[in-house]
């Protein structure tokens, strides 16, 4: 049983008391609402003539379903259905008294952008939301936590969910990152190392080196796909960057109370000799940028690495899986990613949809044309992001290059909107989830990447290393040849 | 769906059965089992409809031999690895229980989709890889087959024979003890709550 890390001491303070069916009655600090997952909770509020119990400690926002295009995002929208979810968030919020981020707000994004960026995330905290995502959250040393339908109506019903403590995993990171690799390419390395269900029945606590060098945006990342690697959440305990980053967001008190929150910060970070129910250590030291190549984010490897073959897999679901995408992916054992055609170019989502992601891919694209067989979709994570890369010009350098600029939303991660892949196009993608059918069609092949690559991946129409566009030693940059040298 | 009263005894559930539905694979996440462009509706109503819609068609739309299509009307389903991974989304075990399917048996579940099972009050027995492809099989040969899940004594049994099978603790309490309704239960704890939320420093608002 784990002992003084931060999951502990923000789990206790949260904790209500013990439930006759042995779970614990856990507070929620913050609760995040959107579209999509919310509107049969209220219903059921309804039906039991419930009110919110903690309204100010609830916001929403959309971002699944919302146009990203700038003249479909007139109301009422023109899907109907879409149009008939904003609506119901709109009345739900409204009636509830709920802070609802929506278009006229400017800060309408996706949650696990929008809540970070206005300050409402912060460490020691407990998030929930609708959402599998709100690990995100974690990056500021909280406990955040994607919950269902059912559980959406506990937290609006009394501001708490029924839940059990999970082990806690400490990942040691080690090593530091060369030029071109970023965070997504270090979380796409523990998944890669530890599986998509290494993570069950546990928390992650990332810490070493290379998790403390990160920026924010970087941990955000780290945390945001903790899911994927099968973990139920996944934290960074709070340090310098945190407070820095905190300082002067709109929801951040300010002058004494900040002091004092900044003690309650410090005070929940894991002890130096707390005590772990595993400990594993990652190193990433001069890694190169990883792509993944099957159908599950495990399926994944660096790109000097050659896709494995089903035999190199001793579990028998592993080597059933890794058939299944060497078919739908259309390619070999063997073959290296590098040269991967690529039809569409993706970048944003929760994952990457950050104005330092799309900063640095911009530095990619700049003095660059997207290919020409290559739709390139830039979509801001969210219209606060949106704002501030216009403001700094970076939409004028993806514009130049031939992406599309988009408005905040979800878009083309799980295509409820209109963006969506068609047929069997390969998506190069800095989202999270490459599984059929995840991008709107089901013979739909995704290629998660970080942004930067993607951003390669655009200019050349094909899976790059991003590396040869760094000018400092184009040298480093792998190409297939070399890959399949490696594979011989 | 229905208000529910944790006093009320249909709350118990400490059995079901019925005629079994096989749906063979490992890491079946979400996306499959309710499409996303399907999730568009503010309520869960019509969901059963779409329960698997792309897997239950070929590419012509025309219904396939998928196992939904062959064994209509089953309320147990009998699945392998890591079951309802991906997405939180509820609607996934919502269309499965509007579809029919009152209870699980399979090797794994995704720990989200556990979860919610037992927010609709499903039991999600857990069980190892031969006894889940002996069952699967077994439906096959006997389609009108009863299955039963015994919550409280975690077992199945199928035809003549008795198997024991895993039912997690804090599920099977909830389920045979009739409080999964944790709405009911943790709103009487409110007063707990407020003073929880007092010691809060971040909350004093
Ligand atoms: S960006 Fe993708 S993963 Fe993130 S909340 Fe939206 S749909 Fe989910």
């Amino acid at each position: 049983m784990s002992e003084g890390t931060l999951y502990d001491k923000v789990w206790d303070k949260h904790k209500v008391t013990e439930l006759p069916n042995g779970q614990d009655q856990l507070f929620i600090g913050l609760h995040l609402v959107h579209e999509v997952t919310s509107p049969q909770a209220f219903a059921m509020l309804r039906e039991r003539d419930i009110e919110v119990a903690y309204p100010e400690r609830t916001f929403a926002t959309t971002d699944h379903i919302v146009p990203t295009q700038e003249e479909k995002r007139k109301r009422p929208l023109e899907d109907e259905k879409s149009e008939e979810m904003l609506d119901a968030l709109t009345t739900n919020t409204g009636d509830n008294g709920i802070t609802f981020f929506d278009f006229e707000s400017g800060k309408q994004g996706i949650t696990h952008v929008v809540a970070p960026e206005l300050g409402l995330s912060q460490p020691g905290m407990t998030v929930a939301c609708g959402d599998s995502h709100t690990a995100t959250h974690g990056a500021f040393g909280s406990i955040g936590v994607g919950v269902g339908t059912s559980q959406i109506r506990d937290i609006l019903a009394t501001g708490c969910i029924a839940a059990e403590k999970q082990q806690v995993r400490r990942i040691n990171v080690e090593g530091s990152l060369g030029e071109g690799v970023f965070a997504k390419d270090i979380i796409l390395k523990i998944i890669q190392e530890l599986g998509v269900d290494g993570g069950v029945g546990h928390v992650y606590e990332y810490g070493g080196p290379a998790i403390e060098e990160l920026d924010m945006e970087g941990r955000l990342a780290i945390c945001n796909m903790s899911i994927e690697g099968g973990a139920r959440a996944g934290y960074i305990n709070p340090d310098q960057t945190t407070y820095d980053y905190l300082e002067g967001r709109e929801y951040v008190p300010e002058g004494e109370a900040f002091e004092e929150l900044k003690s309650y910060w410090g005070s929940v970070a894991s002890d130096e000799d707390a005590v772990y129910d595993d400990e594993v250590t990652i190193d990433v030291d001069d890694i190169d940028p990883l792509v993944t190549w099957g159908i599950n984010p495990g399926q994944v490897v660096e790109i000097s690495q050659p896709v494995p073959s089903p035999d190199d897999f001793d579990a028998r679901t592993d080597r059933e899986a890794a058939e299944q995408a060497l078919e739908h992916m259309d390619i070999e054992a063997g073959q290296s990613m590098l040269g991967y055609d690529v039809d569409v170019a993706f970048l944003g989502t929760c994952t990457n949809g950050r104005v330092t992601d799309f900063a640095r891919a911009a530095e990619i694209l700049e003095g660059n044309t997207v290919d020409d067989d290559v739709r390139a979709l830039a979509v801001p994570g969210s219209e606060t992001v949106r704002a501030e890369c216009e403001a700094r010009g970076i939409d004028e350098t993806f514009i130049e290059a031939g992406f599309q600029w988009r408005r905040a939303g979800c878009s083309m991660c799980l295509a409820m909107n209109e963006d969506s892949l068609e047929g069997d196009e390969v998506c190069a993608s800095s989202s999270n989830r490459n599984f059929i059918g995840r991008q709107g069609s089901k013979e739909g092949r995704t290629v998660l990447m970080s942004p930067v690559m993607v951003a390669a991946a655009a200019v050349e129409g094909e899976v790059t290393d991003v590396r040869r566009f760094y000018d400092d030693d184009p040298a480093d940059a792998l190409t297939a040849d070399d890959v399949s040298e490696v594979a011989d | 769906m229905p208000a529910v009263d944790p006093e009320a005894d249909d709350n118990h559930i400490t059995e079901v059965g019925g005629t079994g539905v096989p749906i063979p694979g490992d890491d079946i996440d979400t996306d499959q089992i309710l499409p996303a462009r399907f999730m568009k509706e503010v309520t869960f109503d019509n969901m059963a409809e779409y329960l698997f819609y792309d897997a239950r068609r070929d590419d012509d739309d025309e219904l396939n031999d998928h196992p939904l299509n062959r064994f209509e009307g089953a309320n147990i389903a009998v699945v392998n690895t890591n079951f309802g991974c991906g997405s939180s989304r509820e609607h996934a075990p919502q269309a499965l229980m509007r579809w029919g399917i009152d209870g699980m048996i399979g090797e794994s579940y995704a720990e989200i989709f556990a979860d919610n099972c037992k927010s609709l009050g499903i039991p999600a027995a857990t069980t190892d890889h031969e006894t889940v492809t002996e069952i699967q099989q077994w439906i096959e040969d006997n389609p009108d087959g009863n299955i039963d899940i015994d919550v409280e004594d975690e077992t199945v049994t199928y035809g003549d024979t008795t198997v024991d099978v895993d039912i997690d603790d804090a599920m099977q309490e909830a389920l045979v003890e009739g409080i999964w309704d944790t709405t009911a239960l943790m709103y009487s704890n409110m007063s707990k709550v407020e003073q929880t939320v007092a010691d809060l420093p971040y909350a004093d608002d």
